[in-house]
């Protein structure tokens, strides 16, 4: 089981919690879903439960021990854009063997071509790279999906397929699955659950906060960066978790 | 106000060595928006929707190739006339903030959009102070850089820029992606708004549940072809649409079948028959080989053989 305890996060000490007393568990086979509007700290609390930032406050366990720091993370998060989480100077082959070979069953399974290994990332189509993000996140150890608006820029043709596929293989090697969203009739579609860690109350928001405030967020340049999907200083790091 | 025939867009590049090959991005593509009306292109991501946009600003890269033929208020779009009237007469709003300086003061960029649009220079300042009230930004937010405004926020100067000089047709690419339910509606009633003061809107987007909110007609757009010109209260049931790529895209939506398809099929399309052949029910031979017209259909535009 993934479970986050009291988990609490915030990018700077002077500034806002962004993520502040949050429970959440996820059981293996279990689909979650996580609703709520931009700018409430969905994909903050996403990068903290894969690993990529360290909680304040709280604990990520998996299975019954802290998420390891080392080594192959067995919480994997497929990001919104993922032309950015993967290296523009890799060929596909290079970035879906990145942590281990995909098997052929799998990439079949989503519909990737071999005539593709030879090509950049940027001579694929957005549908066409997250497949491939999947299939690399997707290995022998890996325990949870973390899907952090995985398909809000496809087309809904693109979005059911890469859905369907992904349930098919969630069911099959039993893994545990969070849905981040905003569009609730996709989370209704997709979850057994969902959590309400960020229902609305709009004085939370970072949009609406009153100048002042709000100056002194984007001032420091960090708080803005979370839509960019990855963390300032991780652009190269690879998706899989590898700390380097 | 607008009309587009035939419109084909290819890309030349020099694959290995001298080798020259050439891409077609768009095949063929037809268009007509009059003025107070949403046209929504919706279509598959990475299929050119954005490149038509492009085209009609004349912004294409130098390597592209474009025929058919474009109509601004009944007269062809020249590279001239394009230079003439971009900014000024058809105004964009792009898809990602990455379109902003991040160089300059946002309220520094909307005023240069003003005085382009043809707002007079000691105006130009009450005329973004009115257009940033108007897009609910606080008025600290005119001397903000890019860098320090959210995407909800990036994306209401992006469209304050568009909207505050006097452009008729608006080019709205993906105005609504990545944004929440909220942020994404107020945009969309933006655009109804102009769009109701007389204004043309060419809304390009993948997600048709938006496109359906506020447009008054959609052109579904897959592999580089208008597959159908359908009127949005077509979508209401399944049986009015007419051809069978649409009738997927909508099945697909989360809140109906949630049904996909294998989209790597559709993007090649080399065969020169329909893009969706590979995976239509009704496909053959015929769909594979040959490209039908476009034909009227109940008050619709459709390209099917079977139609």
């Amino acid at each position: 089981m993934l479970e986050a305890q009291q988990l609490a996060f915030r990018y700077r000490d002077e500034l806002p919690w962004i993520v502040n007393g949050i429970d959440l568990d996820i059981r293996p086979g279990e689909i979650v879903g996580l609703p709520g509007p931009s700018g409430r700290g969905k994909s903050t609390l996403a990068k903290v439960l894969g690993g990529y930032l360290l909680p304040e406050r709280g604990s990520v366990r998996v299975d019954g021990a802290p998420l390891t720091r080392s080594g192959f993370c067995p919480v994997q998060l497929l990001f919104q854009h993922p032309e950015l989480a993967v290296n523009p100077r890799w060929r596909i082959g290079e970035i879906l063997g990145e942590a281990e070979a995909p098997p052929a069953a799998l990439l079949d399974e989503l519909g990737i071509e071999s005539a593709w290994f030879e090509r950049y990332p940027h001579e694929l189509s957005g549908g066409e790279l997250q497949r491939v993000c999947l299939a690399r996140a997707i290995c022998s150890k890996t325990r949870y999906l973390l899907c952090d608006e995985m398909t809000s820029m496809l087309d809904a043709l693109t979005q059911a397929q890469i859905w369907r596929a992904i349930l098919n293989i969630v069911k099959r090697r039993n893994l545990g699955l969070l849905v981040i969203s905003h569009d609730t009739a996709l989370i209704d579609r997709l979850c057994d659950r969902v959590v309400p860690c960020f229902a609305d109350h709009p004085d939370a928001q970072i949009d609406n906060l009153p100048g002042d405030q709000k100056d002194q967020d984007r001032n420091s340049g960090e708080h803005h960066r979370e839509e960019a999907d990855i963390p300032p200083d991780s652009t190269d790091r690879p998706q899989t978790g590898i700390q380097l | 106000m607008l009309e587009i025939n035939d419109l084909s867009i290819s890309f030349s590049s020099y694959s290995f060595g001298l080798r020259k090959t050439e891409t077609c991005a768009i095949r063929s593509l037809d268009l007509t928006i009059t003025p107070g009306q949403i046209m929504a292109v919706v279509g598959q991501s990475g299929g050119g929707k954005s490149l038509l946009a492009h085209a009609l600003l004349g912004i294409l890269p130098r390597n592209a190739r474009v025929t058919g033929g474009m109509l601004f208020k009944g007269e062809p779009l020249t590279i001239k006339r394009q230079a003439a009237l971009r900014g000024r007469q058809i105004a964009l709003i792009p898809q990602s903030m990455t379109y902003l300086n991040p160089l300059v003061r946002v309220g520094n960029q909307v005023a240069q959009a003003a005085r382009l649009g043809g707002v007079p220079g000691r105006e130009s300042k009450g005329a973004v102070s009115r257009a940033f009230t108007r897009y609910r930004l606080n008025q600290k937010v005119i001397s903000c850089f890019p860098f320090q405004l959210s995407g909800g926020m990036a994306r209401r100067v992006l469209t304050a820029t568009a909207t505050v000089g006097g452009a008729e047709l608006i080019l709205a690419d993906e105005p609504t992606s990545g944004l929440d339910p909220a942020s994404s509606g107020e945009t969309l009633a933006h655009l109804r708004e102009l769009a109701d003061s007389g204004k043309a809107v060419l809304l390009i987007t993948h997600d048709i549940e938006a496109a359906l909110k506020v447009a008054d007609s959609l052109t579904v757009f897959c592999g580089g072809v208008t597959l159908e010109v359908a009127a949005a209260g077509d979508f209401s049931s399944h049986g009015v649409l007419r051809h069978p790529y649409t009738r997927a895209l909508w099945g697909a939506l989360p809140g109906n079948d949630f049904v996909g398809a294998v989209p790597a099929a559709m993007t090649i399309a080399k065969n020169g028959g329909c893009p969706f052949s590979c995976d239509c029910p009704k496909s053959d031979t015929v769909c594979n080989d040959m490209m039908p017209e476009l034909k009227r259909l109940y008050n619709g535009l459709v390209r099917c053989h079977y139609a």
